[in-house]
């Protein structure tokens, strides 16, 4: 009888553009959907008939916000393919330039996307007007992470520099070291952070999410690793294929991943990451989750934000250990050389797994790629949430309640825009 | 009566959303912008109301859907000042490849229900729909630049941005050319505003600031055939981020149909 349909036309603070629609019936969630107005931009057919090494400057172009996830799946996908090993100091560097997207990346989802959600305002510029000295550090602190990438990439949005094999130019050792002096700030400044999210007031719901993350025997998950669960799957970025599928449905805008066979939905991106590899994080990103109260593990989304504090840390002391390390290699990339085959990858982008395809043919030319962002991957699981938490705040007026379902996405730091394959549909109302 | 602070809105079309990052992404002046004007709309950033008319709008990616082809008329009606960033704004984006081949082979390679989707055949600039004020060149903008433009339009004066080429960008700042090592560079028709970044880095202009003004591609095209590049690389070199921006897009065009009689 009672039937409530809660809209929020265009969910702010997002990257791309959605809205989200929760029917409720007789007091229950009967469904949640997450609409995209995102208008498709067909990246795997433009990549068709262009050669291999044009890879990272197309794929960089999905999203202004993660370019270096792309770059770096993409490259590491082709090397794949073409039978070569990126190592010692050149594959320090990138995991240097993955830290570089992960602290501005993350910092700017904390501060200026999801802690309005805990405080009250519409967003971090108006946050500013009574919090000033925690959006300066916040701004400050991404800031960094945009000089990493700045130095590293060319430019903080679509670098330049990254090739198939490695960089076009590798820095000298001298032009890294005025980057530490940064760094050992931003590590504090993370600490500040870890600390003043952890004193937000957070809703008491979990779920037990099915956990997706790459797992590498050594090191908190960048570039490399099988791609493991909390449910025992642990496969090759190869076999990704046999395990997932993405589905287009009529109900949704987006092409929804799911485990194949009805395996059903599951959660990838920090959250996966931490509770997945809690002890490869750094000693002090360990001690100061265990301060901020956080577990081995966090099944509470609206926490993510913690979660993502913990990671900048991360990202800053691993960032500070490869200029520590760094020697300048001789070359600044491995040369390669084409030849036909299929490569696969997959990195951690902030916001979850990645995944590459490609088909070359002998002359380098890409006759198939497939790309799997975070986005797609996490959407199924995103409405799950929304199904299943709405319900216990259907006590709160209208606006709050729209506001919780907001900030329910928002956990998600939801990447529209690189979501190559979300687009517009028209909702059926009947 | 009370000084009104300026209403600044930001519009998205089809895009990355790299152009309006770079706004948040000035962390020394963010605060100082949003202090000189009133951040009214801007999704990415804020909740906010659609409704009103705006002082500035900056817009920000190309027009592929017919909802797109009529929002943009909206949202001009309702901007005094309608300033375009990046490339998608101002010729069409990547996304505009779709321009040279048919949008349904797009759609069948990506979705497997291509019935549920609605786009137009063809990426289009914002000024190709509505009057635009300025154009802000870039895959991505230059920050330095966008905040030139605000602050241009905050003191009434025109934006100072260069209408070079890249190369008087390497000049300045003494590069070696990278020509003469044998790497292929847009730079000698590709628009000023990144500093000559990739040349700094040891490598070609892939021309992602457009074309400069009277840009002679003809000519370059006949130094980087010479330097080995083949008719289907010559092609293919204009047709990047800003492959619907005239110049470019008759320069591929012109290596295409040589390709096809061959
Ligand atoms: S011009 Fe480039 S950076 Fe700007 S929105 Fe378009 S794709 Fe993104
Ligand atoms: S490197 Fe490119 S941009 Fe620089 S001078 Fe040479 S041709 Fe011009
Ligand atoms: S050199 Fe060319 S491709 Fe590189 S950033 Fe500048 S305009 Fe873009």
């Amino acid at each position: 009888m009672t039937r409530k349909t809660i809209k929020v036309d265009l969910l702010a603070r997002v990257e791309g553009e959605g809205a989200l629609k929760v029917v409720l019936h007789d007091g229950k969630v009967q469904s949640a959907e997450l609409n995209i107005f995102e208008p498709p931009r067909f990246f795997e057919a433009f990549l068709r008939d262009r050669h291999f090494t044009e890879t990272p400057d197309i794929v960089a172009r999905i999203c202004g916000i993660c370019p270096v996830a792309y770059q770096m799946s993409g490259v590491h996908a082709l090397e794949n393919l073409l039978g070569v090993t990126v190592g010692g100091p050149l594959r320090d560097l990138r995991r240097l330039l993955y830290c570089g997207e992960w602290i501005e990346s993350h910092t700017l989802h904390v501060y200026m996307l999801h802690a309005p959600d805990f405080l009250g305002y519409d967003g971090g510029v108006q946050m500013a007007r009574d919090h000033a000295e925690a959006v300066t550090r916040g701004l400050q602190l991404k800031k960094v992470g945009n000089e990493i990438l700045q130095l590293l990439g060319g430019r903080e949005i679509h670098p330049i520099n990254v090739r198939v094999g490695g960089f076009h130019r590798a820095p000298r050792k001298r032009e890294l070291a005025p980057l530490a002096e940064r760094l050992k700030w931003a590590r504090e400044a993370a600490i500040e952070t870890a600390r003043w999210v952890a004193t937000f007031d957070f809703p008491e719901r979990e779920r037990d999410y099915t956990f997706v993350t790459l797992k590498h025997p050594s090191e908190y998950p960048f570039n490399e690793g099988r791609i493991v669960s909390n449910r025992g799957l642990d496969i090759e970025a190869a076999d990704y294929d046999a395990h997932f599928e993405e589905t287009h449905v009529a109900h949704s805008t987006a092409l929804h991943s799911h485990f194949r066979d009805g395996g059903g939905s599951y959660l990838t991106g920090p959250l996966a990451r931490f509770s997945l590899a809690f002890d490869q994080l750094s000693p002090l990103a360990q001690e100061i989750a265990r301060e901020i109260g956080l577990g081995r593990e966090c099944r509470n989304p609206y926490r993510s934000i913690m979660v993502r504090a913990v990671e900048i840390l991360y990202a800053c002391d691993e960032a500070l250990r490869v200029i520590e390390d760094y020697e300048e290699p001789d070359r600044s990339f491995v040369a390669v050389e084409a030849r036909a085959g299929v490569g696969y990858a997959a990195t951690e982008a902030p916001r979850g797994l990645l995944y590459h395809r490609y088909h070359i043919d002998d002359a380098g030319t890409i006759t198939d790629a497939q790309i799997v962002p975070p986005t797609s991957q996490n959407q199924a699981c995103l409405e799950e949430d929304l199904v299943d938490f709405v319900g216990s705040f259907l006590d709160l007026p209208d606006e709050a309640l729209r506001h919780r379902c907001e900030q329910t996405v928002r956990n998600y730091d939801p990447c529209i825009s690189c979501a190559t394959h979300f687009l517009r549909l028209e909702m059926d109302r009947a | 009566m009370p000084h009104r602070k300026p209403r600044l809105g930001v519009w998205k079309f089809a895009s990355c959303d790299g152009c309006q990052l770079s706004l948040l992404d000035c962390e020394d002046e963010l605060l100082a912008i949003a202090g000189a004007l009133d951040i009214a709309y801007f999704p990415e950033a804020t909740r906010g109301d659609v409704k009103g008319v705006y002082d500035l709008s900056l817009v920000e990616g190309s027009i592929t859907t017919p909802h797109d082809a009529e929002r943009i008329h909206d949202v001009r009606g309702r901007s005094k000042t309608l300033i375009t960033i990046g490339a998608c704004a101002t010729s069409g984006g990547i996304q505009a490849l779709r321009n040279f081949a048919d949008v349904r082979d797009y759609m069948s390679i990506v979705y497997a229900h291509p019935q549920y989707i609605e786009t137009l055949a063809t990426s289009t600039a914002i000024a190709d729909h509505v009057k635009v004020d300025f154009e802000l060149r870039g895959c991505p903008i230059n920050k330095g630049q966008l905040i030139d433009v605000v602050s241009a339009f905050l003191a009434g004066r025109r934006p100072n941005t260069p209408a070079q080429s890249v190369c008087i960008e390497c000049k300045l700042k003494g590069n070696v050319c990278v020509m003469v090592t044998g790497t292929p560079c847009l730079g000698p028709v590709t628009h000023a505003g990144c500093g000559a970044l990739c040349p700094s880095y040891n490598r070609g202009c892939y021309g992602c600031f457009g074309p400069k003004e009277t840009p002679n591609a003809p000519s370059l095209s006949a130094w980087l055939s010479g330097m080995g590049m083949n008719e289907k690389a010559l092609e293919r070199i204009y047709r990047t981020f800003n492959a619907n921006a005239e110049p470019f897009r008759k320069e591929s065009e012109r290596h295409d149909a040589q390709n096809d009689q061959g």
